[in-house]
């Protein structure tokens, strides 16, 4: 039941649309069923299944709205729904923001959606839970790690006969190895659309092999470095990348407080203000890393360069804002595509006379919005590397930079990999703010 | 970020970026009628849990529970003279978790008839029968007397949920056009409401029925110099209480002003959103022409609102013995404060450090009369006279300590989730001595006199973090001299802990409270609140966070 396929989908949506006597109506239908186990201390803690399939129907009178929800299809309960919309609609305030249902869009496809996925046990899962644990203790060493699959679609239909359907699937995993006197820690994270590329023994092996390299680290003295930050310290725990691709609203950039603001007035749009080697575009249609082709209203997610060659090229615009300025609106629905190179995580090691190789960064917080600085710590696994080879591990540290800062002092840019749904490379940095030192491990 | 999250976050409205955090709006959007929908009869509930704890039984579980909760958001969000969205939204199902063959399993369902729940259980055992292969550490339970049927109910006045959307929505906008009035250039106000209705039933004999209530009222200001460039921003210094709509009227005996000189003003038991909207706004406009700070050594002078965090990060967190024993390293962290550790006696704090966890102050976030596994709540020592002397455990983890009985502080976000160890509410005591904030700020030479929670971030094991504010004053020989910006400041938590030199008396005690602290994988939040006194703490090395892109 929970993933209901374009007809089926469709056919309670147009059911919806034929009960509704508002100026406007509009519904999403979502569904998922998901799955997952956790373990840690090499045992298996928690495991845990569950199915949803939800209708929320959103009803207008004018500029007036009002949503309403249900999980049963049977025509009695989405006729009520829709009722209750539309009662809800009639005492609602009106949305000085409010624009009309979109007419029907041409969307691109994405390889979304991968079988062997959807049809994942808890046999599977057990198996890579066992084969992560299994690999530890043959080590002695401790896992604690994390798997969650799930298949997903989403829905939409509105008065205008807009149409949308899509379906997702993901395979999410991360592990944290630790050895048993507490002083190494090492850790690996992916995920997937198709699980046929998972391969639990191969990522937890990575974070093994950290964890045992990092034993006795020693202390260096905060300040700037050159760094190597993997994917995982660019955008795991929602990342300077992240950060960075979020701050690019034109409504706030508009009102003067983003970094994108211009002095005076306006935007800083057709700046240069990042190495010429940043390009960062939304691309749901990548097949490394494909999301979603629609917004919840229907809006298409296309191919849009938001860093292009360094140069500030495209804000968001939400539809209200784009109105307003006279420019297209912009879909987006959060994952984006960083420009790579060749030079693998090794290869950049290689070429480093001195700096520090960064697994992880973690509890990143902003400090403040003006310049995007943000703070945060390294984490398990964090290298020091003299003459192009890892020399020893090191203590980890606290850093402070702005990733506006930091994609001006690249030195070189490695291979994307996906990672949070996103494709980002490993990043070569020079004079990375580090401010202090943790004891942490 | 993945589209399920980023399309549920859209519909808050991109102007609530501005707001410190989000709590989760779980569950489905519901028309306003619905919520005074009568759902939860006790009578009938026990009848449901007496089905899943015999289905439970007979599959073959040694021990049951089962949690049937409804779980209740009301959220209003403004921006300046408009509505942005009001989203009402209910969960109801049940939980069922079991011990078979010395495993957990859980299962949940939104099927809350006795076939559903009776699933829903058989499933739990199906799902620990299973995991048991992987089980190297058989469950051992602390024992719990069964309770027979009792009842618990937050201590609120008036039901936030009863009282008229359009009066809360014109205290937002009355708030907002205060701010607009005093020189903000945007403000984004919001008013969060919870109540949680939870029937719990386990095995032992226990059919507990509560109704917890939460609010949260707060803003964002936000001040541009367009000729400059530059913009500052301040966020509310309400807190989020376990309180209900008496929070949002001020009383004047609630009211506690800051050290003189500035302009601050701190909120116990209600809290007066007019008169800090407007006060925000001065501030924020002060902060665009402020002192930047210059970095070094810093006595601090750390109001209840900040405080609060930095115990939350630097106490709290640490003190969670799941994290201590390791359940937590692939995602929240582990913990300095190791069993080892403490057996070693180190101070974690001056003497004056004496910190106490509870899940019964009234009005706090925390406060429930039973936690998620049927164990009445209580008040317990963390650390005493600056020495660690205890932990924050639940039934299953109690024996590792060499206890025989639980904290109390077991929690689930909502009937969906399993439930698990939790932050009580952690807080430090005042001072016995008649201290106020005047009289401490008057011995400092050289410090910063910080107000309200701002960036924060600290290390998985908790020894290194920073933490920033909203408002800063400079201290100079005993006064306030100005604001400052651009401050953070950087410690270790034992370093800090045992620079702790002052603390103020208990008329200045107050709690500050997070809707949403982030634990396990999946992630679920929690609510919880930190008492403090406004304190000072010797010598603490302050950064400048000002930076030129």
């Amino acid at each position: 039941m929970p993933i209901l396929s374009k007809d089926d989908a469709q056919a309670i949506l147009k059911k919806v649309m034929s009960f509704t006597k508002a100026d406007e109506c509009e519904a999403n239908l979502n569904g998922r069923t998901s799955g997952n186990v956790r373990y840690a201390r090499n045992t298996v803690t928690t495991a845990g299944a569950a199915d949803n399939v939800s209708l929320v129907v959103q009803c207008w009178f004018g500029r007036r709205s009002g949503v309403a929800t249900c999980n049963q299809f049977d025509e009695e309960t989405l006729r009520r729904c829709v009722q209750r919309a539309e009662e809800i609609a009639r005492l609602a305030p009106e949305d000085p923001d409010y624009m009309p249902r979109l007419s029907p869009q041409q969307y691109l496809a994405a390889n979304s959606f991968a079988q062997s996925t959807a049809g994942i046990t808890p046999d599977f899962r057990a198996q890579a839970a066992g084969d992560s644990i299994a690999l530890c203790e043959a080590r002695k060493l401790t896992a604690a790690g994390y798997l969650e699959d799930g298949a997903s679609f989403a829905a939409i239909r509105n008065s205008k006969g807009l149409e949308a359907y899509q379906q997702f699937t993901n395979v999410d995993f991360s592990v944290t190895v630790r050895t048993p006197d507490g002083l190494g820690s090492g850790y690996a994270v992916a995920d997937f659309t198709d699980a046929a590329k998972f391969d639990a023994k191969a990522l937890t092996k990575v974070a093994a092999d950290k964890a045992s390299a990092s034993v006795s680290a020693k202390a260096i003295e905060p300040g700037k470095y050159t760094v190597i930050l993997e994917p995982a310290a660019l955008v795991s725990d929602e990342g300077l990348i992240n950060r960075l691709v979020y701050a690019f609203d034109a409504r706030e950039a508009d009102e003067g407080r983003s970094f994108l603001s211009k002095k005076g007035g306006g935007t800083r749009k057709g700046e240069k203000l990042f190495d010429s080697r940043v390009s960062i575009s939304v691309d749901p249609t990548n097949p490394l890393a494909p999301s979603g082709v629609f917004d919840n209203e229907g809006l298409p997610v296309k191919k849009l360069p938001i860093i292009e060659k360094g140069v500030v090229k495209n804000l968001y615009y939400s539809r209200f804002w784009a109105e307003k300025n006279k420019v297209a609106p912009t879909g987006f629905t959060g994952n984006f595509v960083m420009e790579g190179g060749t030079a693998s995580t090794a290869d950049l090691i290689k070429s480093t006379q001195k700096g520090i190789l960064v697994t992880r960064l973690w509890y990143i917080r902003d400090v403040d919005p003006q310049t995007l600085l943000v703070t945060g710590l390294t984490r398990d696994g964090t290298f020091y590397i003299e003459k192009g080879k890892i020399k020893h591990p090191i203590k980890n540290m606290r850093f402070n930079e702005s990733p506006v800062i930091m994609l001006n002092n690249i030195e070189a840019v490695g291979r994307a990999q996906r990672l949070g749904g996103n494709l980002v490379p490993p990043l070569k940095i020079r004079d990375f703010t580090f401010t202090s030192l943790s004891d942490a491990v | 970020m993945k589209r399920r999250d980023f399309v549920g976050l859209t519909s808050l409205a991109a102007g609530a970026l501005f707001l410190p955090s989000f709590p989760s709006l779980a569950g489905e959007p519901v028309e306003l009628a619905r919520l005074f929908d009568p759902v939860m009869d006790a009578a009938i509930n026990k009848r449901l849990a007496d089905a899943a704890l015999n289905a439970a039984k007979s599959a073959g579980a040694s021990y049951a529970d089962v949690r049937i909760g409804r779980y209740l958001n009301q959220a209003l969000f403004t921006r300046e003279k408009q509505v942005q969205n009001i989203a009402n939204t209910e969960s109801y199902g049940a939980g069922v978790r079991v011990i078979a063959n010395g495993t957990w399993g859980f299962a949940a369902t939104n099927n809350v008839s006795e076939a559903g729940l009776a699933k829903a259980a058989q499933l739990a055992v199906q799902i620990a029968k299973a995991n048991a292969k992987a089980q190297k550490e058989p469950v051992k339970l602390a024992p719990q007397k069964g309770y027979g049927e009792v009842s618990w109910k937050a201590p609120i006045q008036q039901n936030a949920f009863e009282v008229p959307i359009a009066q809360k929505v014109d205290l937002l906008l009355a708030a907002n056009a205060k701010a607009m009035e005093n020189g903000a250039s945007f403000v984004n106000s919001a008013l969060f409401q919870v109540n949680e209705q939870k029937y719990f039933a386990s095995t032992d004999g226990s059919y507990i029925d509560q109704d917890i209530h939460r609010i949260w009222p707060t803003f964002g200001i936000t001040v541009v110099d367009r000729s400059t460039g530059k913009f500052r921003t301040r966020q509310a210094l309400s807190a989020s209480m376990g309180l209900g709509y008496e929070y949002l009227t001020p009383k004047a005996q609630d009211k506690i002003a800051g050290p003189a000189g500035s302009d601050v003003i701190g909120y116990k038991n209600s809290y007066d959103i007019l008169e800090d909207a407007a006060l925000a706004a001065k501030q924020t406009k002060q902060k665009l022409t402020a002192k930047s700070v210059t970095p070094g050594k810093y006595d601090l002078v750390l109001d209840p609102h900040h405080l609060g965090l930095t115990i939350h990060e630097s106490v709290g967190h640490p003190l969670e013995l799941d994290r201590v024993l390791g359940y937590e390293a692939n995602f929240a962290g582990t913990s300095f404060a190791t069993l080892d550790w403490k057996k070693q006696g180190k101070p974690y704090g001056s003497k004056l450090v004496n910190i106490v966890a509870d899940k019964r102050q009234p009005g706090s976030l925390g406060a429930v009369g039973y936690d998620d596994e049927g164990v009445q709540t209580k008040e317990w020592d963390l650390i005493k006279d600056g020495k660690l002397v205890d932990y924050q455990k639940i039934r299953d983890q109690a024996h590792i300590v060499g206890q025989n009985e639980s904290d109390g502080c077991c929690y689930a976000q909502s009937w969906q989730d399993v439930q698990f160890q939790r932050m009580p509410n952690v807080s430090l005591r005042p001072g016995a001595q008649k201290l106020s904030v005047d009289d401490m700020v008057k011995n400092v030479e050289k410090g910063i006199y910080i107000a309200g929670n701002g960036s924060f971030s600290i290390d998985q094991q908790r020894y290194n973090f920073q933490f920033g504010g909203q408002v800063f004053y400079a201290i100079e020989n005993g006064k306030i001299t100005g604001m400052l910006e651009d401050v953070a400041y950087q410690a270790n938590t034992l370093e800090f802990w045992n620079s702790c030199a002052a603390t103020c008396d208990q008329s200045d005690y107050r709690l500050v409270g997070f809707f949403n602290d982030g634990k396990g994988q999946p992630s679920q939040s929690s609510a919880v609140s930190h008492g403090s006194a406004t304190t000072r703490f010797n010598g603490v090395n302050v950064i400048n966070t000002a930076r030129k892109i």
